[in-house]
């Protein structure tokens, strides 16, 4: 039931944002997020943008999986 | 941009399970690790990551399917309100095929009595009631933290719109009170906590510290993509074998320590903690949430005054102990013979992210 979507933010008109994933295209509130601009990514539950994808965090994780390629399954 | 895939590489995955692997290989005993939420309990059967892992790192599913938790006297109570003239039920729709003690809400629309609707989002609720004026509209707000700033927010919008025909039957509980009684559960030896992605969302990972502290249990928060969950019980595996019981996060990207302060502010104006049953586990206290006073007009509880049936447990259904992690699906003389996923006894069974209905279509 928790289960959310991230979507990227294509248009915000009053709180409402318009976000696109894929092709699909969602409305969701934006009564629950500060700060929410075209382009950024949120996460989409039951019609609310619950939360903002932190892209720098975004990164760091992937970066992490990188390196766990690198170095072959070692203990780091 | 993000993309699914980059949290989806097989490559990578073998590595993450290897250093698993590595780090239990001379542990002193089997580690036994819960996932509370049961979008956890799917993804982990999806993507079959049981069977990646070691046989000493045992993976058991906790309370976190709202569906699974809720009593039977709310789906009782439920049905009742369907059954009264000029009502519509608005639910999500894993809400419509869990039993109760004598009907469902699926059997109640398939008699012809009952006009119950499936909605998305809590708004589309409001949106019923502004197109049937003349129709009382019931939502079933049913869900933890990720789905009760919705449920507020929606009733926050018909009150500013002066809706007299919306109402929400509320069941809403919080996590994580369940974690803590699990916890001190002596007969179930939990080491770490696979911790909820989205309502960590709303709560933050901070929300966990008082658990870690107080019972030295290991918590990582943990998105639910498999290099995600990969990652998270790797964490976890470390800290147990390291001898800690720290709270982590995995899932930065979308969760902060702090959580999301302005939802929190939104479910708090709107409801106030109570004490709740938990199916299978019993009374939690504080791990609920009422309607406040001030919106009392909203509460259908307490707008209606119908007749509900006195609940009745179904016999042999053993979903409190597999929703506790004590029993698996298999260990259910029900699962899969009288209890199926298109003829479901328990609630387990019933709600797609239930851990009997996860093993039924993944199960080997």
């Amino acid at each position: 039931m928790c289960l959310a979507v991230p979507m990227q933010v294509r248009k915000i008109e009053d709180e409402v944002a318009i976000c696109e994933i894929d092709g699909v295209t969602r409305e969701a509130s934006l009564m629950m997020l500060d700060d929410v601009a075209v382009d950024d990514f949120v996460l989409i539950h039951a019609g609310f943008a619950i939360a903002k994808l932190d892209p720098a965090e975004a990164e760091a994780t992937l970066q992490l999986f990188r390196e766990v390629l690198d170095d072959g399954g070692e203990i780091a | 941009m993000i993309h699914a895939a980059d949290f989806r590489d097989p490559t990578v995955a073998r590595q993450l399970v290897q250093r698993i692997r590595d780090r239990v290989a001379n542990a002193p005993r089997p580690l036994t690790l819960m996932e509370v939420c049961g979008t956890h309990t799917m993804a982990i059967h999806q993507h079959g990551i049981r069977s990646l892992l070691p046989e000493n790192v045992r993976l058991v599913s906790g309370p976190g399917c709202p569906v699974c938790v809720t009593p039977i006297g709310y789906v009782d109570h439920a049905v009742a309100l369907s059954r009264q003239t000029g009502t519509i039920i608005a639910t999500f729709g894993d809400m419509m095929r869990v039993p109760g003690s004598s009907s469902s809400l699926l059997e109640e629309k398939a008699r012809g009595g009952g006009d119950i609707r499936i909605v998305y989002s809590p708004l589309d609720a409001v949106a019923l009631a502004q197109n049937n004026p003349q129709r009382q509209i019931v939502f079933l707000g049913v869900g933890f933290e990720t789905t009760t700033p919705t449920v507020a927010g929606a009733i926050l919008h018909a009150s500013k719109q002066s809706l007299d025909n919306f109402s929400v039957l509320s069941a809403h509980k919080t996590m994580p009170a369940p974690m803590e009684a699990l916890t001190a559960d002596p007969e179930l030896q939990v080491d770490g906590y696979i911790c909820p992605a989205h309502v960590s969302a709303i709560i933050g990972a901070d929300a966990y510290l008082p658990l870690a502290e107080k019972y030295q249990v290991a918590c990582v928060v943990t998105g639910f993509e498999p290099l995600d969950i990969l990652q998270g019980v790797e964490m976890l595996v470390r800290q147990v074998t390291a001898g800690e019981a720290r709270v982590e996060n995995q899932y930065r990207r979308f969760v902060t320590a702090d959580g999301n302060r302005k939802a929190r502010q939104i479910i708090d104006e709107v409801f106030e903690p109570c004490d709740a049953i938990w199916r299978g586990i019993g009374v939690i206290p504080g791990s609920g949430l009422r309607i406040r006073d001030t919106f009392a007009f909203f509460d259908a509880a307490r707008r209606f005054d119908v007749a509900v049936e006195d609940a009745r447990e179904p016999v042999g259904c053993r979903c409190g102990d597999i929703l506790k992690g004590k029993l698996a699906p298999r260990d259910c003389p029900l699962f899969g013979t009288t209890c199926t996923p298109e003829s479901p006894v328990g609630a387990c069974m019933v709600s797609s992210e239930g851990t009997c209905a996860a093993e039924h279509k993944y199960g080997t």
